[in-house]
């Protein structure tokens, strides 16, 4: 693999690590044990690999946006990932867990959700094997994403609202630690992004390396080689490491976005919450600020700690974008390629409409990590 | 190894009502909570405490039920910060040693020396941090053995046997018995949990034993205490500030505490 393995104790450099209660340590002891043992095992990966491709539908394809090239100046490639089951990147992720879930003998998931979009994929790994899924999702998510409320509750799930500080994925990640902690003996907590303590940073990005070596792939066939540069939005930052796993090699430039009201990197500086050392917004005492986003999916105030690490290295770089410019790249998607995007990977493409003046002539492969439908309401409010 | 360092006041504390024959009692108050708190420690203390530990509160207090959240959450809106809580215990003189207990990240930003440092300042002899485990404690431990902190570990129901002498031998103070799997509440029967978290310690452990985490009543503190040294009741306490019930009549709860241990 092309990005580094972390450290025994679950470091990527000064970040990472495992700061969660000591009730939890030996639950994530053993699922790093059990992770590294399936990841190994022969009938395990098979089980996943025919998941991935018959019930998830991959390989997502790759779209050379024709008409939005010509506009912006530069040769701008989709990674569809909003073509999955389920509608986004995250299934790759929880097929992994769940699979791994059902051979630790864990019959219950736990999730927390922003947008929904994990939540709904937990939720329907959960019907698919036959597990009890419990999605945490803070009341202002739960107002804006009714919809994927909605699917949750059709597939099975149980929806429960968090209620505590801002009410938004933050809270909804103390909550699912919460339940873990008194329910940990037949719950496994699956949890939504390259975030948490060790190994989830390292095992939710190896479920989604999938994705970056067939970006990879479809860049041979389709540029003739990696492109200049790759782009994705950062919340946590699950979408975005998968596709850089698939460039880390290359001379190819790494840039995640991240929304200005979540900027954990950009206007962060470390610290320790969700189990995790990383860049993390906070005021001067330690106390974890609210995000403010357009996007539930990227309403966060902390980071992966990988991507804490390729910042510091400078292997990426992370820029944000506002809430209006997110706005104007949903439209510009719509109109000039029929694709409505999630407002994550919105954010990517707005970065890339601001910088097209630099990106000229360039080839750029955005990670499309989602699809627009679960935001439409919500922008039907605001575009009217 | 515990024979490396001299006995804290805490330690010193809590090992003296224990080898009177007596059972210790640890009440939690949230900093900050209320106009009087400070005022709510020194009646505790009067009322048969024998440390007094102190929340600093955090905007994520992952290990925290409902009662300590809120309570939390209604001191930062009262704009307590970890300095003014700090501040107004410097010189408070309550009578007993006093612990406080925080999240890692408030320790982590303000620098770990000068977290240290500021507890001795203002007078508080131990800390106890829920969300820094075993795997993750050596820089605390060493910064805090250095600056004479009591760091106060957890052992939690879910550890293998093998794990309980390893934090015996790291913690300071007390070793602080998880009594159930759960956050912080008061529950409606004592957890089975507790006293087999209690009665593992004992057996590995010379270092005062106190079970926390769902001891809510008199009845369920003196039933973990007859399987450990003490009890820390949390939740409990902090539901009567929460009330509005002042520092007489939180005391009077944690009277009632002391005089059912007593009977026991």
């Amino acid at each position: 693999m092309s990005l580094s393995e972390p450290t025994p104790d679950g470091r990527f450099g000064d970040f990472g690590g495992r700061f969660v209660p000591e009730t939890l340590i030996p639950a994530v002891l053993e699922l790093e044990t059990a992770f590294r043992e399936a990841w190994a095992d022969p009938s395990y990966r098979a089980e996943l690999d025919g998941l991935l491709a018959d019930y998830a539908g991959r390989p997502s394809p790759m779209t050379e946006c024709h008409n939005l090239s010509e506009e912006l100046g530069c040769r701008l490639l989709l990674k569809r990932e909003d073509l999955n089951h389920t509608g986004s990147h995250k299934i790759n992720n929880v097929l992994g867990q769940a699979l791994l879930a059902r051979r630790m003998g864990k019959t219950r998931l736990l999730a927390e959700t922003g947008a929904g979009q994990h939540g709904v994929a937990a939720a329907t790994a959960a019907a698919l094997l036959g597990m009890e899924c419990c999605v945490y999702m803070g009341e202002v998510d739960v107002r804006r994403q009714e919809l994927n409320v909605f699917r949750m509750k059709l597939l099975g799930a149980e929806v429960r609202t968090a209620m505590s500080g801002s009410r938004t994925l933050k809270d909804a990640v103390n909550e699912a630690m919460r339940d873990w902690v008194a329910t940990v003996e037949d719950s496994h907590y699956c949890l939504g992004s390259v975030m948490g303590p060790h190994p989830y940073p390292w095992m939710v990005r190896t479920f989604h390396e999938v994705l970056g070596l067939e970006a990879r792939e479809q860049s041979e066939a389709l540029l003739g080689g990696p492109p200049d540069v790759v782009v994705a939005c950062v919340g946590g930052g699950s979408n975005a490491i998968g596709i850089f796993s698939g460039f880390a090699d290359a001379p190819t430039e790494l840039v995640g976005v991240e929304p200005a009201g979540g900027a954990a990197i950009g206007r962060g500086v470390p610290g320790v919450v969700h189990g995790m050392e990383s860049y993390l917004m906070q005021d001067e005492f330690g106390q974890v600020l609210e995000a403010e986003s357009i996007s539930a999916g990227l309403d966060y105030p902390g980071v992966g700690p990988e991507h804490s690490y390729l910042a510091a290295t400078g292997r990426a770089r992370y820029e944000s974008v506002t809430d209006a410019e997110v706005v104007e790249a949903f439209q510009l998607l719509s109109r000039s390629e029929g694709i409505i995007p999630a407002l994550e990977p919105a954010h990517a493409l707005a970065w890339v409409s601001r910088e097209r003046a630099s990106l000229a002539g360039r080839s750029v492969v955005l990670n499309l990590s989602g699809r627009g439908d679960k935001d439409v309401a919500q922008m039907m409010e605001i575009l009217a | 190894m515990n024979t490396d360092l001299p006995t804290g006041p805490l330690e010193a504390a809590l090992r003296a009502r224990r080898d009177g024959g007596g059972k210790c009692l640890v009440p939690y108050l949230t900093g900050g909570l209320g106009g009087d708190w400070v005022e709510t420690i020194r009646a505790v203390a009067a009322a048969g405490a024998d440390v007094v530990e102190v929340g600093i509160p955090f905007s994520d207090p992952v290990m925290d039920g409902p009662t300590i959240q809120a309570a939390n959450e209604l001191a930062l809106a009262a704009g307590a910060t970890p300095t003014s809580i700090l501040d107004s215990l410097r010189g408070a003189d309550v009578g007993v040693p006093l612990a406080v207990m925080t999240y890692y990240n408030i320790a982590y930003r303000m620098g770990l020396e000068r977290f240290a440092d500021a507890l001795v300042e203002a007078g508080v002899s131990g800390c106890i941090l829920p969300d820094l485990p075993l795997e993750e404690a050596d820089p605390w431990l060493e910064v805090a053995a250095a600056a004479g902190v009591e760091a106060i570990l957890l052992a939690a129901p879910t550890a293998p046997d093998e794990r309980l002498p390893r934090i015996c031998e790291r913690t300071r103070g007390f070793v602080y018995g998880v009594g159930l799997l759960g956050v912080t509440g008061v529950r409606a029967e004592l957890a089975a949990s507790a006293i087999q978290i209690a009665t593992r310690l004992k057996a590995v452990t010379d270092v005062p034993v106190l079970i926390g985490v769902g001891v809510g009543t008199p009845t369920q503190a003196v039933e973990a205490s007859g399987h450990g040294d003490g009890v820390v009741v949390g939740s409990a306490v902090v539901q009567r500030m929460v009330d509005g019930a002042g520092p007489e009549g939180v005391a009077a709860l944690v009277a009632d505490f002391r005089s059912a241990l007593d009977a026991s």
